[in-house]
């Protein structure tokens, strides 16, 4: 039975825009200030006030335009979309509903190895809202116009995706174009990316679309697989039952698990779009869009190709390590510091995703600088500190991104390459565990390591491993 | 043009109106006048012409992405009926 029907699944997916100002006023985007030390008479809609365009906002909208295959609209305008609420002080939105910036574009994703293409309807600009935080005490609710006016693009699936896997992908796909592009941080559980599903189920083989809901407030990939499968079975339910979907916004509530309408179409609102008129229309020349073209940064498709044609490391290494801008960043700037690939990949792939999870953090969060991993490996190279010093040194400059040159001296966790001193401590330790040296010559060629480890515990873990091994193996062979 | 007694109510609500009886009947002459007025464009053929967004012929106005506003807050909550904590405080509104 459950079979039988298909899942269409469209999203749309608003993402905030990493510009340092508002869409159309001076005021800072900047997370965690005080309420309302963002805002001026633009942003809280004052009578009078007068909206500019920020440049930057049009240029990040049609770079992701770009990037997604869409065709850029030449010439373009803001609308209003008029509601009342009390998020939006000036009791409309501006957005654009008559020539959105892009449409028509379209990405290609990928599970497990099976490749399709997710169509674009478009893409718009458009400024976020305030924020609203209920005070249960006096019973009212307090307003904090901060991120009213934030720039945001709404970008529109056509329905193409069957899955919940499909969807993640594309979310996926686009968070990394978007942060490759450095339009957006993309983070679903902070908000900078949101993503609303509209979801309807069809018999298989049928053409017709059934009646979608959309479904709101899915903050994380887990949350939206979690509310696909639910929302399935929801209608297919109410199908079998024979009763009719009806479309509606609903409300996920990840923690219990199911989701409530929010209003239902009977009572939608009218928005009476029209043209704003306080906003002039926007025309993209050849010269704007050549601009953009040229600016474009290389995206992770074209940086996996390429990584596999100049360093030698595992396709495997390559799409953990291009799955976060912040870590290819970090990658490559060691590498040009002079570091060899294979150990860059390496401390990437082996010490930083340990402490990654040890520590409960994104890749996107690293904050560690790339000179002092190349100074690091560097130090290791030239032996001036031994693999398990380095370990730990690495553990510093991921939590605090301390100079480990400095660290080393500062601890004295420097390789002691006293070779007189070395080999006077080896011949202690040779003298005081004569059982071990006569199994050595016995044959047991395992009882070297027992003496190797305890004369790095006399050294207090500053040896090379390598030179003890050389050294006692010549003495030992007196 | 006539005007409905559901158009009336319908536009009352989208605008948050309420009207009295009275206020509903003149308010229908009123929007009834003013849609013979424009009306007068369906005269004209303006198969070919583009619609206009924009009263001057400008375009492409922009501001640079740099911060210039500081904080203003209380000069912007002095315009508020009601303010606590640094915010506007409004009647308990629900999504
Ligand atoms: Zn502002």
């Amino acid at each position: 039975m459950e079979k039988t029907y298909e899942t269409v699944i469209g999203l749309e997916v608003h993402v905030e825009l990493a510009t340092k100002t508002k869409i159309f006023c001076g005021c800072s985007t900047e997370f965690g200030g005080e309420p309302n030390t963002h805002t001026c008479p633009v942003c809280t809609g004052m009578p009078g006030s007068l909206p500019v365009l920020n440049k930057a906002v049009l240029e990040k909208a049609v770079a992701v335009g770009l990037a997604t295959n869409c065709n850029i609209t030449r010439k373009g305008k803001f609308d209003r979309k008029n509601y009342f609420y009390p998020d939006n002080p000036q009791n409309y939105q501006i957005s654009q509903l008559y020539f959105p910036i892009c449409r028509d574009g379209k990405v290609e994703i990928d599970v497990d190895g099976e490749k399709k293409f997710v169509r674009i309807h478009e893409i718009h600009m458009e400024e976020d809202a305030g924020k609203l935080v209920h005070d249960s005490f006096t019973d009212t609710s307090l307003v904090d116009y901060n991120r009213s006016g934030v720039p945001l693009i709404e970008i529109v699936s056509e329905p193409d995706m069957r899955s919940a896997d499909e969807v993640i992908a594309y979310l996926d796909k686009l968070r990394l174009i978007i942060q490759y592009l450095g339009a957006s941080d993309c983070k679903l559980n902070e908000g900078s990316m949101r993503a609303d599903v509209n979801l309807s189920i069809r018999k298989k083989g049928e053409e017709k679309f059934g009646t979608r809901t959309e479904m709101k407030n899915l903050n994380s990939f887990k949350a939206i697989a979690r509310a696909i499968e639910n929302e399935r079975e929801r209608q297919i339910d109410i199908i079998e039952s024979g009763e009719k979907v009806i479309q509606e916004t609903r409300r996920w509530d990840d923690e219990k698990g199911y989701s409530y309408a929010m209003r239902s179409k009977e009572d939608a609102q009218d928005y009476r779009y029209f043209p704003d008129p306080d906003l002039v229309p926007i025309i993209v020349d050849d010269e704007f869009l050549d601009t953009i073209k040229r600016r474009q940064p290389e995206l992770r498709d074209e940086k996996r190709i390429r990584y596999r044609d100049e360093f030698n490391i595992p396709d495997y290494d390559i799409d953990i390590i291009t799955n976060s801008k912040k870590m290819a960043d970090i990658f490559e700037e060691t590498i040009a510091l002079g570091a060899e690939p294979k150990k860059v990949s390496n401390w990437l792939m082996v010490e930083t995703m340990r402490l990654m999870k040890e520590h409960d953090r994104d890749a996107d969060d690293l904050s560690f600088s790339a000179k002092n991993l190349a100074t690091l490996i560097d130090m290791v190279d030239k032996k001036v500190i031994n693999g398990s010093v380095a370990k730990e040194v690495f553990e510093k400059i991921f939590t605090e991104d301390i100079d480990p040159e400095k660290y080393v001296e500062e601890n004295g966790l420097k390789t002691v390459n006293d070779e007189g001193a070395l080999t006077k401590t080896i011949e202690e330790i040779v003298a005081a565990n004569p059982k071990s040296v006569e199994d050595y010559k016995s044959g047991k060629e395992k009882a070297i390591g027992f003496l190797v480890g305890q004369t790095m515990k006399a050294m207090k873990g500053k040896a090379d491993p390598g030179e003890v091994n050389r050294i006692l193996k010549e003495i030992l062979s007196k | 043009m006539v005007i409905t007694d559901e158009t009336i109510y319908y536009v009352g609500i989208l605008a948050k109106l309420f009207l009295s009886d009275e206020e509903k009947e003149q308010a229908k002459k009123d929007m009834s006048n003013m849609l013979d007025y424009v009306s007068k464009l369906d005269e004209l053929d303006t198969e070919n012409v583009e619609a206009m967004s924009h009263a001057f012929p400008v375009s492409n106005v922009f501001r640079e992405d740099v911060v210039t506003n500081g904080d203003d807050r209380e000069n912007m909550l002095a315009n508020a009926p009601e303010e606590r904590n640094g915010c506007y405080d409004v009647p308990k509104t629900f999504d």
